[in-house]
């Protein structure tokens, strides 16, 4: 689980050029980590690559806090 | 509508950007010319083993310090993912010369009459070469939701106008190789009607890469026979010359009504006194024999600028290096000067740096400029066997000291649209 959520940060520390220490479970991507309606596509992109996962569209709309992120990532990985 | 000819507002030039295979900044490049240093080499950034043509003017990269690009200094490493080359030197080129000109509107109403008008002749090639190539091999889903504002090229005026506020008339020149000089003189007109008091202008490109390359060996317009010896390979006017040397980089002036411009008290660097373009309505690539359109395009800049011949002292050339270009234009210079031509100095500074397309006209609009500061036209290097119809001064090899009282520079570009730029010195 821990590692799930590390990988979900050091991605999102990196497309976002944010400080790691601002990347907690309940940061919202758009309010809290500055990020646009760009990054956050590109956010989903990074996910499903880093992980080998598909993440819908309708899916990808909801994820937008890190603990969404890493919710989702995990029920995929349990199917 | 609008104001009489004879009631047009005057426009000055109060800032200079510049980044170009000579380095980044207004002083280095300068000096680069003068010392007759070449920004042209052996490219090592990608393969070209099977391209005719293996060398280019790129940006040299490194310490921001030494006169070299950093991007990290101008741009974040967030924000280079949301965009290709061109843009970033556009920014960098402009934040030069914004903080130059030491404008910096305070409020809404300064922000609203400041606008923006840079171009590109090809905008985000590279781009769009990565992209294709994700696409073709089936993977469209990865294509980066920043692809196209990273490749569109008036998202150059849009990130000025973003990063720095101005919020006045925002456009962006396409006009190949004379967008540069086209989107100057354009943003100079926006001001004398009195639609903005401050334009950041200009053009920028990065279009080195192995797909533009590829296109413009296609077309048989680069220098091929010089691969070993880049430093010789842009030789305007000379013999040997075979074609042009493709170069990056970025070219931004700030433009400012003359007594907005005295009223804070602003560094004025010359006066934009004639604008004229024209079309040749005759090939995609290659200029009309009769230079017909260049030469329609000097008068109506001298024209414009109520300029007799002899008033100019210095012609900054389009003179690519191509066998075909640089006679006509000669000869061009020749039939609007009369005996005028005999009696001012011509150079090609692309003898330095290579052809930067979309750039070329703004970077050479500012060599003009500082050869009026400084009293020294820049050199043509490489003209060792001149052509036989060369009998004007075209400065070989070395700067040439004179008083430079006013410069015109021309501009041409593929589908013959043609752009030629006056400026004076301010009295």
């Amino acid at each position: 689980m821990s590692d799930v959520a590390e990988r979900v940060k050091k991605i999102v520390v990196e497309h976002l050029g944010v400080e790691a220490s601002k990347v907690v479970e309940g940061a919202h991507f758009i309010e809290d980590l500055g990020a646009d309606s760009l990054d956050t596509v590109e956010l989903v992109m990074a996910f499903e690559e880093e992980f080998g996962i598909e993440i819908p569209d309708d899916a990808a709309e909801k994820i937008q806090t890190i603990k969404d992120a890493i919710g989702f990532i995990q029920s995929q990985s349990k199917k | 509508m609008g104001r009489a000819l004879d009631s047009m507002r005057r426009v000055v030039v109060t800032g200079l950007g510049i980044v170009s295979p000579l380095g980044v900044g207004v002083r280095t490049n300068w000096d680069g010319l003068l010392a007759g240093q070449s920004g042209i080499r052996s490219i090592q950034s990608f393969d070209t083993s099977d391209l005719s043509a293996k060398i280019a003017g790129q940006v040299p990269r490194g310490e921001t310090a030494s006169g070299l690009f950093n991007p990290d200094d101008w741009i974040t490493p967030k924000d280079q993912r949301r965009m290709d080359d061109f843009i970033i030197f556009g920014l960098a080129a402009a934040r030069q010369a914004i903080e130059d000109s030491g404008w910096k509107p305070d409020n809404d109403e300064d922000r609203c009459r400041t606008g923006v008008m840079i171009g590109s002749g090809i905008g985000g090639l590279p781009e769009i070469a990565r992209t294709a190539a994700v696409v073709e091999a089936g993977q469209a889903r990865r294509v980066s939701p920043f692809f196209i504002p990273a490749s569109l090229i008036n998202l150059v005026s849009g990130h000025v106008s973003i990063r720095h506020g101005f919020k006045g008339p925002n456009h962006a020149v396409v006009t190949a190789c004379s967008t540069g000089a086209h989107a100057i003189g354009d943003a100079a007109r926006l001001i004398m009607w009195d639609d903005a008091d401050v334009m950041v202008a200009g053009g920028t490109e990065a279009a080195v890469c192995r797909i533009g390359l590829a296109g413009f060996c296609a077309a048989r317009a680069l220098a091929t026979k010089f691969n070993d010896t880049p430093e010789k390979a842009s030789r305007p006017w000379d013999k040997d010359r075979d074609g042009f040397v493709m170069g990056d980089g970025a070219g931004i002036v700030v433009l400012e009504e003359y007594e907005h411009a005295k009223r804070r008290d602003a560094k004025i660097y010359a006066e934009v006194v004639g604008y004229g373009l024209s079309g040749d309505a005759h090939h995609i690539t290659a200029p009309a024999p009769d230079g017909d359109g260049a030469q329609r395009c000097m008068k109506m800049a001298l024209k414009r600028a109520e300029m007799n011949p002899e008033d100019i002292d210095y012609v900054n050339a389009h003179g690519t290096s191509t066998p075909l270009g640089d006679e006509i234009e000669l000869n061009a210079v020749k039939r609007v000067f009369g005996d005028a031509a005999y009696r001012l100095s011509m150079s090609s500074t692309k003898s330095s740096i290579g052809h930067l397309l979309g750039a070329a006209g703004a970077v050479e609009a500012i060599y003009s400029i500082l050869a009026i500061n400084h009293g020294v036209v820049p050199p043509t290097l490489n003209l060792d066997n001149p052509s036989e119809s060369c009998d004007i001064d075209l400065v070989p090899h070395r700067p040439k000291e004179r008083k430079v009282r006013a410069v015109l520079s021309n501009s041409f570009g593929f589908g013959g649209t043609n752009a030629s730029l006056v400026f004076k010195a301010l009295n």
